[in-house]
């Protein structure tokens, strides 16, 4: 049961075999047996949970059934879940019950999905590893001396060793894709627009964007369906028609145009990783799909352009925390000033600290020309590249991160070594565009324990059930996505 | 451009946020690393180039000028966090938030 995909426990429910209570209860037995080791989790509340999922089973028992009815979700700790504590990973906001939910919130509640609990994260999602939680650090299922990958670590951990049926990330440089293709699961960052921002906790407004994260594409489309649509109390929420986001999921793949990007193969990516996105580019060659060589040629200043976007956007957003109306207070202080300051230090982590830092000093009077214009311009430059390609292919392929899951404590005092973790995926946050990391394959690491390889697939703005049809065609030849850590049955 | 002391002590004032001596030091190293990668966005000639925010290009949508908000005036003051210097009492008052004086 826990290996089933989100439509055979649709089924499951409806027809009555399980009870979406039964099904929440075995979830929750697998938390408290594995979450102690792994920390997945950050808050459970078992109460709300099971009444949730009491609910779902009346709704199934009055033939009121939707395809997520019943199904227990886990929820990126970023999300305000009325009456839940939301932390976003941070000591500022250990304290915080949400006093109204998110829009996606709103969306699996009126599915009928259950909250099964909020998942641990890097600090405001700042980090690549999720080694910045002031809730401490996640350990990948596969080998629990590395990382899961961040900023969602806590959500893709919960996945991967099945502690949920499926849970919700955001991915403002990576943060869903790295770490899917980490701990080798299916997630999906769709077009910045595409899901409402209301009631996630902003860290770069601009590039801030919720997905699904789950066992297969048919799954992320399923997620999408409720995910996804306009939502007038998020100013860039995209007013577009409702789309099924699993429509396209059965097309065939002949005739489909891959482009391959030559700076996403260059130096920096492991040569293990290259090989597996080799014999997954292989396989879409049989499944019908044209090759063609692309260039990118700007990728290589997505990452100084991201950490000034990134960090000025994230300097504005976080001015709020200030100690007044609600997260930490210091216990001790002078003045007004004095209470901001010592609230803030004690409030925030070393790379939260860092970023505000380098925010602050790229918007600061005399280098606004300098860094944030410039880096907006490039921003364009970095879009246009995608422009230039999608006229020559329908989809982009690649690697999703550049190593397999690294130790952790590898890079934690090293935040340039860190950021280029993100290295082929923050271009797709700066161009607003959709994409995607699947299982592809194991790499052997260094000490020989075989860890997951995420293939990328980067489509054209709205194109996301394009590229889930484009993800699922290759998850009926190939089974790299149905393993699961061993030791976690 | 090189970071000093200076600058870090400077930029945590104007993000409100309390450095230490011995943290501005190692603030000063990370940070230099960070504006180093950033450098390299200055070998790019971008005359003529229009900026990026938003990659929909799309103007802010107007709404008619009507209360769209409930008043949770209440539900919000639940987490007002402590008063601090020996209080552990919530910092609201009469539906306010309580802070330091300010005026004298």
């Amino acid at each position: 049961m826990i290996n089933s995909s989100l439509k055979q426990l649709g089924e499951m429910l409806q027809a009555k075999k399980i009870s979406s209570v039964e099904l929440t209860q075995t979830f929750l037995d697998r938390i408290q047996q594995y979450n102690p080791s792994i920390n997945a989790y950050i808050s459970l509340d078992e109460t709300k949970t099971l009444a949730q999922a009491k609910a779902a089973d009346a709704r199934i028992a009055a033939g009121n059934v939707a395809p997520l009815t019943g199904i227990p979700i886990a929820q990126k700790d970023i999300f305000c879940a009325k009456g839940w504590q939301t932390t976003c990973g941070s000591k500022m906001l250990a304290n915080f019950i949400a006093p109204y939910d998110a829009h996606i919130i709103t969306q699996f509640d009126a599915a009928g999905a259950v909250n099964l609990g909020k998942t641990n994260m890097d600090e405001f999602a700042m980090g690549s590893s999720n080694e910045t939680s002031y809730f401490g650090g996640v350990k990948n299922p596969w080998s629990f001396d590395r990382v899961p990958g961040g900023s969602s670590g806590g959500s893709a951990a919960a996945v991967a060793a099945r502690l949920c049926a499926a849970a919700t990330g955001t991915d403002t440089g990576g943060s869903i894709r790295q770490p899917a293709s980490l701990c080798g699961f299916t997630g999906l960052k769709p077009t910045y627009g595409a899901v409402s921002r209301f009631g996630m906790i902003a860290f770069a407004s601009s590039l801030d964007q919720a997905g699904p994260m789950a066992k297969s594409a048919e799954d992320c489309a399923l997620m999408m369906n409720v995910m996804a649509g306009f939502d007038e109390r998020d100013s860039t929420s995209l007013n577009r028609e409702k789309e099924d986001y699993t429509r396209d999921l059965a097309k065939p793949l002949q005739g489909l145009k891959v482009g391959l990007p030559k700076e996403y193969f260059s130096e920096g990516l492991d040569a293990d990783v290259g090989k597996v996105i080799e014999a997954a580019i292989a396989e879409y060659k049989k499944l019908g799909a044209e090759i063609i060589d692309i260039s990118l040629p700007n990728t290589g200043l997505s990452i100084p352009v991201y950490y000034v976007l990134a960090p000025a956007e994230a300097s504005s957003n976080l001015s709020r925390y200030d100690g007044v109306r609600y997260g930490h207070r210091a216990a001790e202080y002078t003045d007004l000033m004095d209470m901001y300051n010592k609230s803030r230090a004690e409030g925030f982590g070393a790379e939260v600290k860092r970023r505000i830092l380098i925010g602050t000093y790229v918007l600061s009077a005399g280098y606004y020309d300098a860094y944030y214009l410039k880096a907006q311009q490039i921003r364009r430059l970095i879009a246009q590249d995608f422009v230039e390609a999608f006229k020559k292919c329908d989809v982009i392929m690649g690697p999703a991160a550049p190593s397999t899951a690294f130790k952790a404590g590898e890079k934690v005092d090293d935040p340039v070594a860190m950021y280029l973790q993100d290295i082929y995926t923050i271009s797709t946050n700066l161009a607003g565009l959709p994409g995607m990391s699947i299982p592809a394959g194991f790499a052997q690491s260094d000490d020989g324990v075989s860890l997951p390889v995420g293939l990328q697939i980067i489509g054209n703005y709205f194109d996301e059930a394009r590229m889930l049809n484009v993800a699922h065609q290759y998850q009926q030849v190939t089974d790299w996505h149905t393993r699961m850590p061993a030791g976690l049955e | 451009m090189a970071l000093s002391i200076e600058d870090i002590k400077k930029v945590a004032h104007l993000a409100r946020i309390e450095v230490s001596e011995s943290d501005a030091a190692a603030t000063l190293t990370k940070l230099t690393g960070i504006l180093s990668l950033i450098e390299q966005m200055q070998a790019v000639d971008t005359t003529g180039i229009e900026p990026m925010s938003h990659s929909q290009d799309l103007s802010q949508r107007l709404r008619d000028d009507v209360v769209t908000k409930a008043n949770l005036r209440e539900e919000f003051q639940k987490n007002a966090p402590a008063l601090g210097n020996g209080s552990a009492e919530p910092a609201v008052a009469g539906g306010l938030y309580l802070v330091p004086k300010v005026i004298e």
